[in-house]
Parts: C-alpha cells; sequence; structure tokens
C-alpha cells in the first residue's frame, strides 16, 4: 500500500535508496553498538548478571524460572477469569444497551461511556482499597480481576455491540417474521454471528488484558512485575530481568496478534459473499484498546 | 466526602502534576510516533526495519515494563533525571506505537488513484505527500490519534502507580494509605480528577469527528 507514495524506481532513484539505506544503516548500527559499549563497561553483560536468567548451569536459574513460571500461571489465570466475565456482563450490557426503551436507555450508556472514561489503574486500586473496608475481603488475584473486569466489561459491551450492528437488518427481521420473540432473535440469530465478526477484536483486545494484568504489582500481586522486582532484590540485576519479562510478553502478545490477524483473513475470506462489514469493523476497532493502547 | 473539601488544594496539585505529564508525553508521543510512521512508509529498508521493530517492542510491552526498564536502564546510559521525566519517557515511548500505527493507516486510507493522479500531473514525491495525501490522510488520522492521547491520559495513572509522585494517584494513594481517609471517598475525588480531563476530551472529539467526516 504504501507504494503507492512513489514511482517505481529507476536507476537514479535506486542509487539514491541504496545510498540512504547505508548511511540510515550505518547510523542504527552505531547507536546499537553505542548502547551495547556503554552498557558493557558499566558492567551489564556479565555472567553474573545474565547467568541466572539464560544459563541452566547458574544455581540461581532453577529457582528464577521457578518463579517465572508461577508469575505465567498468576498472569494466565487473572487474565483469562477477567475475559471470562467481561465477555459475560459486555455481551449483557450491549444486549440492554440494543434492546433498551428509550426511558431507561440513557442509563445503561452512561454507565458504559463513565467506565470507559476510568483509567484501569484506579478501577483496580478502587477495588483493592475499598471492598475490604466494606468487608469484603478476597484473595487478591479477584481484586485484580474485579478491576479489569470493571474496564474490560465495558470495551467488550461496545464490541458486541458493533457487531450486532453489523449485520445485515434482513437477518433480525426474518426471525421476526417467522414468529420469534426478541430474546430468541438475538439469542440465536444475532449473537452468533455477532461473535464470529468480532472474534478478531476480542482475541485483540485479550492482549490488553494480558498487558494490564501486569498492574496486578501495584496490589502485590505476584505476576511478572512485582515477581521480577522480588527477583531484582536478590540478584541485583534490574536491566536483565526486565529484558527477559518484556522478551515474555512480547512472545505471548505478539502471537496473539498474528492469532487474530489470522483468524481476521479467514473470516473475510467466508464472508465474501456477505455485505461487507467495514464500518461496524472500523467502530469496533475504535472500541478496542489494541489500537489505542489503553 | 469531606476528604474532597478539606483536601482540595492537594487534589489541584495532583491534578496540575497529571497535567504536566500529560502534555509532555502527548507532545512527545505524537512527534516520534510521527517520525516512526516516516521511517515506516520511507522507502530504505534500515529505516522500515527500525520502525517495525520499535512498534512491535512497544506495542506487546505492558506500559509497567517499560517505566521500570526505563528507570533502570537510561542511567546506565548516562541520561540521569527525576522520576517524573523517566514517567514521560515510558509514557511517550509507550504511547509512540499506537501514534506511528494511527498516522499509518491514516496514509493507507488515502484512495490510490489520488496519489496515482498527483503524479500523473507531474508533482514531485514532496508536493504530492504535502499538497495531496497529508491533507487527506490528516481527516482520517485525527478521530483514532484523539482515542489514543485519550487513553494516554489514563494509562498516565500507570506512570503514576509507578512512582513519579505529585500526581492525582500518588494524592489518592498518600491520602488512603498515609492519612486513613476512606477510601472510597478519595478515590472518587480521584477519579473525577481524571474525567475531567477524559470526558470534554471525548465529547470535543465526537464533535471534531463529525466536522471533518467528509464523504469520500
Amino acid at each position: 500500500m504504501t507504494s503507492v507514495l512513489y514511482d517505481a524506481p529507476g536507476p537514479k532513484a535506486r542509487t539514491r535508496t541504496l545510498i540512504s539505506s547505508i548511511v540510515a544503516g550505518v547510523i542504527v548500527l552505531g547507536v546499537v553498538v553505542f548502547v551495547i559499549v556503554r552498557l558493557a563497561n558499566q558492567g551489564q553483560f556479565t555472567a553474573a548478571k545474565w547467568g541466572p536468567l539464560l544459563d541452566p548451569t547458574n544455581g540461581d536459574f532453577g529457582p528464577v524460572w521457578n518463579l517465572f513460571g508461577q508469575a505465567l500461571v498468576a498472569t494466565l489465570s487473572a487474565a483469562g477469569l477477567t475475559l471470562v466475565f467481561s465477555l459475560v456482563i459486555g455481551t449483557l450490557l450491549a444486549v440492554t444497551r440494543v434492546t433498551a426503551n428509550r426511558y431507561y436507555r440513557w442509563l445503561v450508556v452512561g454507565v458504559i461511556e463513565f467506565l470507559r472514561g476510568v483509567p484501569v489503574v484506579i478501577a483496580i486500586f478502587f477495588a483493592a482499597r475499598v471492598l475490604p473496608q466494606v468487608g469484603i475481603d478476597l484473595p487478591i488475584m479477584w481484586y485484580l480481576v474485579i478491576g479489569l473486569t470493571l474496564y474490560n466489561c465495558v470495551i467488550i459491551a461496545e464490541i458486541v455491540r458493533a457487531g450486532i450492528n453489523a449485520l445485515p437488518r434482513g437477518q433480525a427481521e426474518a426471525g421476526y417474521s417467522l414468529g420469534l420473540t426478541q430474546g430468541q432473535v438475538l439469542r440465536s440469530i444475532l449473537l452468533p454471528q455477532a461473535f464470529r465478526i468480532m472474534l478478531p477484536a476480542l482475541i485483540s483486545q485479550l492482549v490488553v488484558i494480558v498487558k494490564d494484568t501486569s498492574l496486578g504489582f501495584i496490589i502485590s500481586y505476584e505476576e511478572f512485575v512485582r515477581t521480577a522486582n522480588i527477583i531484582i532484590q536478590t540478584l541485583q540485576n534490574p536491566i536483565q530481568t526486565y529484558v527477559v519479562v518484556a522478551a515474555i510478553f512480547i512472545l505471548i502478545n505478539y502471537s496473539l496478534g498474528k492469532l487474530a490477524e489470522y483468524v481476521e483473513r479467514r473470516l473475510s475470506r467466508g464472508r465474501k459473499t456477505a455485505a461487507a462489514p467495514a464500518d461496524a469493523e472500523q467502530e469496533a476497532d475504535a472500541a478496542v484498546g489494541a489500537v489505542t493502547g489503553g | 466526602m469531606g476528604v474532597l473539601i478539606e483536601q482540595f488544594p492537594l487534589y489541584v496539585s495532583g491534578f496540575l502534576g497529571t497535567l504536566r505529564l500529560c502534555v509532555f508525553a502527548a507532545i512527545g508521543s505524537l512527534v516520534l510516533g510521527t517520525v516512526i510512521a516516516a521511517c515506516r512508509v520511507s522507502p530504505v529498508p534500515p529505516l522500515r526495519a527500525l520502525g517495525s521493530a520499535w512498534v512491535t517492542v512497544f506495542r506487546n510491552t505492558p506500559l509497567a515494563v517499560v517505566l521500570f526498564a526505563v528507570a533502570f536502564g537510561l542511567p546506565e546510559l548516562g541520561v540521569n533525571g527525576s522520576y517524573f521525566w523517566f514517567g514521560v519517557a515510558g509514557l511517550t515511548f509507550y504511547t509512540s506505537a499506537f501514534v506511528c500505527e494511527a498516522v499509518r493507516s491514516g496514509i493507507n486510507s488515502v484512495p490510490p488513484g489520488q496519489a496515482e493522479a498527483a503524479r500523473a500531473v507531474g508533482l514531485t514525491f514532496t508536493q504530492s505527500l504535502s499538497l495531496v495525501i497529508l491533507p487527506q490522510a490528516f481527516r482520517t488520522v485525527v478521530p483514532p490519534l484523539g482515542s489514543v492521547i485519550i487513553a494516554m491520559i489514563k494509562n498516565s495513572a500507570i506512570a503514576g502507580a509507578f512512582g513519579i509522585g505529585g500526581d492525582l494517584f500518588a494524592v489518592g494513594s498518600t491520602l488512603t494509605s498515609a492519612q486513613g481517609y476512606a477510601a472510597a471517598a478519595t478515590l472518587f475525588g480521584v477519579l473525577l480528577g481524571y474525567l475531567v480531563l477524559t470526558i470534554p476530551a471525548g465529547i470535543g472529539l465526537a464533535r471534531l469527528e463529525k466536522k471533518l467526516a467528509v464523504a469520500r
């Protein structure tokens, strides 16, 4: 797509591109070398710093990766629970918003807009500080799950709504003309198709949820960031530990992102004959945090 | 709700702290994100590779990890600063990846015929980009960029949790833990501070979106 900005290069342009490639390559390489030399001078590439993370013969390797393993389980279980709860509550919210009459629709819209404006850290912090004060004592993980669900359920509600709106009107009309009730139309005609369309957006939202579980560190839930901070206290290797943690997150989220792309390609191949729900897809994309960083 | 009235000056200073953080990070990430988007659409392969590596890394790493890595990494490279500036840097790096993707998809949304027509009438690369492509791309880029910036305002609370101090999150944290105010009322005040920023921004954005929406 981007090649539309310039013509197919002729001999002169090719030379220019080659020269600027070399110049840019040298500059980028220079910066990388500078950073590496600088870090090496600070003693950041010693076996003492990297060994516990990368060398299986190192005495600390086992315990460190054991901790990382527990962090992975903690992260994935919090993310999984959040996804399930957000899906259920989000779908209920979306259905309420679609079916509500105008006398109380504003209430649902108000709740959704309000929760969308709440920073997710504040939601987690709120859950962890307020719930114990009103006598609800839960394991720490549940405060994280509640905080994340508060934030994500409204985003999923918007995704589901966009999915329902994307369906051709005839689908619902055909259902009503067969004598189905509104609930039956939603349950057996609209929602199954909406979920199909929304699958890529839902997977992208899962990336956001996985990233946001890292906020568990503020309430001392032992996910990756908290675990990294514990490891650093003993091993004194913050840079190395955070590089490894970042690599783990990139691996998980990059794979999820690729999965979303793959599912999207498959779905669009299957739906070629149906009306393209392009607008709704954009609307759903706008709701998803994966494209805004939220 | 007494805490809101008693501690009002503290809330105001926290609000201004958050605002300062957001303004610096917004300017930084818009500039950096546009530069990286330019790298990603340029015909120079090393720059393209740099751009996509940057986006892959910062889109898939949680902001908290970015912030800690910046705070521990930059001093080792000889860059020293206060936690506030590390917070700005982390938030800027993270947000720039999303700005880049918004700008890039805006450029891609301009119909190819526009660029082809511009070249056909003999405009140079710079002319067709500045007179034909970018003015049209700008219309489609504004709504997603606005959403990115609103998300960034909310993410600034993470920089607060990371400990830059003096922002709204820090106010909520001190008042509930050190001074023992009721958590619900205190955090409600903090939340109001964020909503004052995000809700008008959202409404303004929706208006702007309507104004810029032109049938293609």
